[in-house]
């Protein structure tokens, strides 16, 4: 159990290119902490940093109050899952799981209890003796959580563990997951870059984008306030509906001149962006509900029933808009309607994609 | 499997197979036979007459205390060649695979000494070790080491083996370095987490993994020093001093073409054939069952 502290880390490759850019970050004991962002945005980068596997090209990294940055893998008792696994193919499962405890010196009774317990918990007592090519991908999955469990590190480190197995297997290896974090108690840093996952499983969230932090905080306090643009539209799905609006005074208008209906909307100047959740937004059927809301008319384009609930693609303007209606829907392209959203829940941008 | 080609003429096939099958017809069945047929003859010394002997070739061959010898050097030969030519391949692709920059650089010219003839590769290692001009005998000299291959048995050995191992170290690297590229990193680096330094790595992880490649190139190395250096004995010691350095290949030769011993040397190159038909066999068998890690 440990914290980890990251201070001003910056990563520049040899061939120049910079992933990595003054990341500072705090994580407290025990909390399972999330790494999110698109492709390409450094998130890999930055754990394998804090596993040793990566220099540091400045800035210091601390884990249980050491600074670890001139430390090999090995010295940081750390444990990492890899999303390819990593196993070594030429062990047994058993092997697998032992060889960090041998390399340790560990008494051989000892390392023997420690990998049937760990395998036990895992359900992988009947495939210790096989190779990892005789398993299935959600067995592999099992055996590296395994191996790292088994090590009983300060910390864990995940690379996207989840994203080679299908989708139903990936939602029961998330929970258990998530379980087995909160009863070990270990710290534990993980990389995603599926929201779905990022959301469910985090204690902290860090959004990441282009090298830089974008936010961190709670998941729920996240998707309710995001800090920036980026993170409005990368978290949430269906993303958030996000509506360039007019610059200058006078009544609330989008960018291209369609009136924003309702009363109690006051925009500062320096809002460009509204963003809007689907399920945010309301059919309005009577004008009583004009008061304090935002209202739009839209035409609408398509209709996308998931079976609990239907999204609505319209036209506001020339802008798209996708709403969230419970259930089925009775509606049909083609015709126009009027939607609302509460003002208290519509969240306003400036120039910077900065939440005003 | 790709999808095979199905030619509705039934010639067609035969016909343009010609070309290569008339040249393994010539060049490899018909000497076989000659060799085979020719092994069980027996000429006057005149080569005057000849008469049918059935196996005694054979087994006079086997019975020859100078074959034997010979069998000894060539097993004693091939396992220092393989093994020189192997381990520091090894090892030189294991360092080329830590280097970062200029890669490309240091495999070039490591793999250069493969272009090389053996006759001439021979010749270079004469010319270095000849005990009077050769500018490394005279540095072993003055070290004290009394430097003669051309009296000295063992030495010769050393000689030749180092001159055959030196070439081949070239085509060992390349595949190592091919071999050790498809070892995924992320397994020394789950390795390295795992506490394991970097010489318990390499035994535990690079080099089991390496196997299917170690096993491939020893029997490639096997073979070639079985066979292939003929050129390289011949340029170096000539299969002296004595019969030391008188492998099974050079031997053939001896017997056949400075002693004339037609019968006896056919005999020595049918059982030669049937060693290379077993080893390649087994490399064959091997190769199909490599195994591929992913
Ligand atoms: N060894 C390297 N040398 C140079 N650039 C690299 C290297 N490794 C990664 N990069 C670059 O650094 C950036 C961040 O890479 P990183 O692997 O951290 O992304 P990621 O957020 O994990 O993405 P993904 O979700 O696709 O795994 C990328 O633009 C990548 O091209
Ligand atoms: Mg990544």
């Amino acid at each position: 159990m440990a914290t980890v502290d990251l201070k001003n880390i910056r990563k520049i490759y040899p061939g120049g290119f910079e992933a990595v850019k003054k990341v500072n970050l705090a994580i407290r004991d025990g909390a399972l902490c999330v790494l999110v962002g698109p492709s390409g945005c450094g998130k890999s980068t930055l754990l394998r940093m804090i596993a040793g596997l990566e220099s540091i090209t400045e800035g210091e990294i601390a884990i249980d109050g050491r600074m670890v940055n001139e430390l090999g893998p090995a010295e940081r008792d750390i444990a990492m899952v890899f999303q390819n696994y990593a196993l070594y193919p030429h062990m047994s499962v058993y092997d697998n799981m032992a060889y960090g405890l041998r390399n340790r010196r560990m008494p051989k009774p000892e390392i023997d209890k420690r990998v049937r317990e760990v395998a036990a918990t895992l359900e992988l007592d009947h495939l210790l003796t096989r190779r990892p090519r005789e398993l299935s991908g959600g067995q592999r999955q099992r055996v590296a959580m395994g191996r790292a469990i088994v090590r009983n590190p300060k910390l864990f480190l995940f690379d996207e563990p989840l994203s080679n197995l299908d989708a139903k297997l990936r939602g029961q290896m998330r929970v258990e997951i998530k379980n087995l974090q909160r009863s070990l108690g270990v710290t534990s840093v993980y990389v995603t870059h599926d929201q779905l996952e990022a959301m469910t499983l985090a204690d902290v969230l860090v959004v990441m984008n282009a090298g830089n932090v974008e936010q961190i905080g709670a998941p729920l306090d996240i998707y309710e306030k995001p800090a920036t643009l980026f993170v409005a539209s990368f978290i949430g799905a269906p993303p958030m509906n996000l509506l360039p609006l007019r610059h200058g005074e006078g009544r609330a208008a989008l960018a291209d001149g369609t009136e924003i209906g309702g009363s109690g909307l006051s925009l500062s100047g320096e809002a460009t962006t509204l963003g809007i959740r689907p399920e945010n937004l309301f059919l309005v059927t009577n004008n009583d509900e004009i008061g304090g809301n935002a209202i739009f008319e839209i035409v609408i384009r398509a209709i996308e029933p998931v079976g609990a609930e239907s999204f609505i693609y319209g036209d506001v303007g020339k802008t798209r808009l996708v709403v969230r209606v419970a259930g089925k829907t009775a509606m049909e392209p083609g015709a126009k309607i009027h939607v609302g959203a509460k003002v208290a829940d519509l969240h306003v941008f400036d120039d910077a994609g900065i939440r005003i | 499997m790709t999808p095979r080609a199905i030619f509705p003429n039934k010639f067609l096939p035969y016909l343009l197979l010609a070309p290569q099958l008339a040249i393994t017809a010539i060049f490899f069945y018909w000497p076989a036979s000659q060799a085979l047929y020719q092994s069980m003859l027996r000429e006057d010394p005149f080569g005057l007459s000849t008469q049918f002997v059935g196996l005694a070739n054979f087994r006079h061959v086997l019975n020859d205390p100078n074959y034997l010898h010979s069998f000894q050097v060539t097993i004693v030969f091939s396992v220092a060649t393989a093994l020189l030519a192997m381990v520091p391949a090894l090892f030189l692709a294991v360092m080329a695979d830590k280097v970062v920059r200029g890669r490309g650089i240091y495999r070039t010219l490591l793999i250069w000494p493969y272009a090389i003839a053996p006759a001439i590769a021979g010749m270079l290692w004469l010319f270095l070790f000849n005990p009077s001009i050769g500018s490394i005998a005279v540095m072993l000299r003055s070290l004290g080491v009394y430097w003669d291959p051309l009296l000295n048995g063992p030495q010769a050995v050393i000689l030749v083996v180092a001159a055959a191992a030196w070439k081949q170290i070239s085509y060992n690297f390349l595949f190592f370095v091919a071999g050790l590229q498809a070892i995924p990193k992320s397994l020394v680096e789950a390795a390295a987490i795992d506490g394991a330094g970097e010489t318990k790595r390499f035994w535990t992880i690079i080099f089991p993994l390496l196997a299917p490649t170690t096993f491939f190139l020893l029997v490639i190395n096997t073979v070639y020093a079985f066979f292939d250096t003929f050129g390289i004995i011949h340029a170096v010691t000539g299969g002296g001093p004595g019969k030391a350095t008188e492998t099974l290949v050079y031997k053939v030769y001896n017997d056949g073409f400075v002693n004339l011993l037609l019968g006896e040397s056919a005999a020595q190159s049918v059982i030669l054939m049937v060693i290379v038909v077993a080893l390649t066999a087994v490399q064959f068998r091997y190769v199909e069952r490599r195994v591929h890690y992913g």
